[in-house]
């Protein structure tokens, strides 16, 4: 039964996308470790550590894309998971720092003894141990995912409306992580990290060991994705986004589904945002603007939504593009964004995979008809029989074109 | 016919909208293994009655009762398609992004949790049922087509081979003909009958020749309840009902 269920996740699209990804993990650390700095293949730290980002950005598109490409939910509200992921993972390394603080205490981060605070907060108790703050990097979002679709999924709140509460969540989160009571260091955030598992946080084989982290995380999350998307619940979701009501009348319990794919969702952003906190080295509530969330939308709907390629091209691309423009012409990154989405709504709605697939498979009709309009131009071959040239006229081979299509009624 | 012995039965019941009374004190009984049509002008209140039967919309009162003891009034649109009941909608609606094969699939009789679906592998009964179906909607050859690339005429028998794969007890059916040329209509016709041999079947349909083909007992609502019912040629000599369609 697992095994089908993985084995489904394989084919050729997904093995040129593991292919390419198995060397983008192998080379750039290599390039950076391995290569010596005057080469010309050297890869520098910045760079791995701005590619790691990359990489998390596109975990967070393929979480989006999961729940609005696959099953219609438009979240407006995914930077709140990736965060609380965020800040699992900065607790951790808060608590590492131990005694090389500013105030030098060996178990209140500084923001604390600023701000005179005697003691822990219960919340804080675990987070010393690694495997405490993993696990709670993936189930804080997706419970607060839980029980947030919960409410909402069985109300049947759906379309625009699921997307403005998503965004209020989000504001939400930020307002409340502002706040210094909420002993997440407010406006600061959690920051001045020292080491991660006994790595010092700043040397450049912990940059490419989180760098091959991110991208490991990334396939193992596409290949879920795409088992779920190829198997039958993947086959129930797109009824969800296309026909709800029509899915629930075969008997479907719709908000089970979105549920489910809900909070795994949540749970990939989450795991996104842990990867994140490391390499840029601090997590402040300004990551659950709302303005964030709204960008990884536009990431996937560049890529093209409801193919998992296309979200992690688009969150890729559109990055890079970022940094580009931001270093080069600061002003016009904002305009160039809105600009990119209109003309992606407008030219590409597909995005940019969901196109170049589309037209692959036009321009293999096309050759299709093309072999076939050639086909029937053609004097019977003389060497064939001569009591048959009728019958040499490929008609099945014609059924398949779909210009044929509205000239069959159904018999 | 009592409750008990009833496969659907209908009592009193009344929904109203905004003050506008839908269905008015309607009392309907179906026997298992009848078909049934029901005719009615616009407004009479069947898709509002197919609304309450299929749980999407709450009766205001009265009772409905499903194999003369589940209480359908308490259960949601799929614990209803569950305990076999099948609907198929006035306008066709299918899933366009799926093909016709897959289409039938996620219809056909099976565990409906998230996680039986999420492990299913397709097994060798349902191959053999789905190869039946599609050849008995005759898009044998359209299989591997998404359902968006099918005519309309197409897509009405796609979503009756979807109502089959359900393998419901009872199978509600809106309008099969509308938009059918006349040999597709015949054609229809010809299939609920078959259908109706191993299934109850009830159909709404405006149109006369159609419902004449299926040579079945007819109910005739208006405003909300029954003005009457039998054989077509007795509700057609029903002056009520004259005057309902004629306005006179």
């Amino acid at each position: 039964m697992m095994s089908s269920f993985l084995f489904r996740a394989m084919d050729t699209r997904a093995g040129i996308f593991l292919a390419l990804m198995a060397a983008v993990i192998i080379l750039v650390p290599a390039g950076n470790l391995l290569v010596p700095e005057g080469s010309p293949f050297h890869v520098p730290t910045y760079a791995v550590t701005l590619m790691g980002k990359y990489l998390t950005y596109a975990l967070l598109a393929l979480a989006v894309d999961l729940v609005w490409g696959y099953c219609g939910i438009l979240s407006l509200g995914h930077a709140a998971f990736f965060a609380l992921g965020g800040y699992a993972m900065g607790m951790y390394l808060m608590r590492q720092i131990g005694t090389r603080g500013v105030y030098g205490d060996p178990i209140l981060p500084d923001f604390m003894v600023f701000l005179n605070w005697k003691e822990l907060p219960w919340y804080w108790y675990g987070f010393d141990m690694f495997w405490f703050a993993a696990l709670m990097v993936v189930l804080v979002p997706g419970l607060l995912a839980f029980v947030f679709g919960w409410f909402a999924f069985r109300s049947r709140v759906t379309g625009v409306y699921l997307s403005i509460i998503t965004q209020a969540l989000t504001y939400a989160l930020l307002l409340a992580f502002f706040r210094n009571d909420m002993g997440f260091g407010g406006n600061n955030g959690l920051t001045d990290f020292k080491d991660i598992l006994g790595f010092d946080i700043q040397a450049d084989t912990t940059r490419a060991g989180l760098f091959a982290a991110s991208g490991l995380a990334l396939v193992l999350c596409f290949l879920l994705c795409r088992a779920i998307t190829r198997s039958k619940l993947g086959k129930v979701l797109v009824a969800v986004r296309d026909a709800e009501s029509r899915t629930r009348f075969l008997g479907y319990r719709v908000e089970h589904y979105k549920l489910f794919v809900w909070t795994l969702s949540a749970m990939m952003a989450g795991i996104a945002g842990a990867l994140y906190v490391p390499q840029v080295g601090i997590i402040n509530p300004g990551e659950f603007a709302p303005a964030n969330s709204i960008e990884v939308v536009i990431w996937v709907a560049v890529g093209g939504r409801g193919t998992l390629v296309g979200a992690v091209l688009g969150a890729v691309l559109v990055n890079f593009a970022k940094t580009w423009f931001t270093a080069a012409l600061p002003d016009i990154w904002l305009f160039a964004l809105g600009g990119l989405f209109v003309v992606v709504t407008l030219f590409l709605p597909k995005g940019i995979v969901g196109t170049l697939s589309q037209g692959w498979s036009a321009l293999r009709q096309r050759k299709v008809s093309a072999d076939y309009e050639a086909g029937s131009d053609e004097p019977p071959a003389p060497p064939q029989s001569p009591s048959a040239p009728a019958k040499i006229h490929p008609k099945p081979a014609a059924s398949r074109l779909p210009a044929d299509a509205e000239a069959q009624p159904a018999e | 016919m009592a409750r008990s012995n009833s496969l659907l039965y209908l009592d009193g019941v009344s929904v109203s909208f905004d003050g506008f009374k839908a269905l008015n004190e309607l009392s309907l009984t179906i026997a298992p293994g009848e078909m049934r049509a029901i005719i009615g002008p616009n407004g009479a209140g069947k898709t509002t009655m197919m609304d309450v039967i299929t749980g999407k919309t709450r009766p205001d009162s009265g009772e409905v009762y499903f194999n003369g003891t589940v209480d359908l009034t308490g259960e949601d649109e799929a614990s209803i398609a569950e305990l076999g009941i099948g609907r198929k909608f006035q306008k066709p609606t299918v899933f366009e992004s799926h093909t016709v094969l897959d289409n039938l699939e996620l219809a056909l009789k099976a565990p409906r949790g998230p996680f039986a679906t999420l492990f299913h592998v397709i097994a060798q009964s349902e191959k053999k049922r789905l190869d039946y179906l599609l050849d008995l909607i005759r898009l044998g050859p359209k299989r591997g087509e998404l359902a968006a690339n099918l005519s309309h005429g197409q897509k009405q028998w796609l979503e009756i081979g979807m109502l089959l794969a359900q393998d419901p007890k009872l199978l509600l059916v809106d309008e099969p003909a509308a938009g059918m040329t006349d040999a597709e209509t015949a054609e229809t016709a010809e299939l609920l009958k078959d259908i109706a041999n191993d299934h109850s079947v009830v159909v709404v349909e405006h149109d006369m020749v159609f419902v004449r083909s299926l040579g079945v007992k007819v109910t005739v609502l208006h405003e909300g309840s029954v003005l009457a019912e039998g054989s077509l040629d007795h509700v057609s000599a029903d002056e009520r009902v004259v005057e309902v369609y004629l306005g006179r």
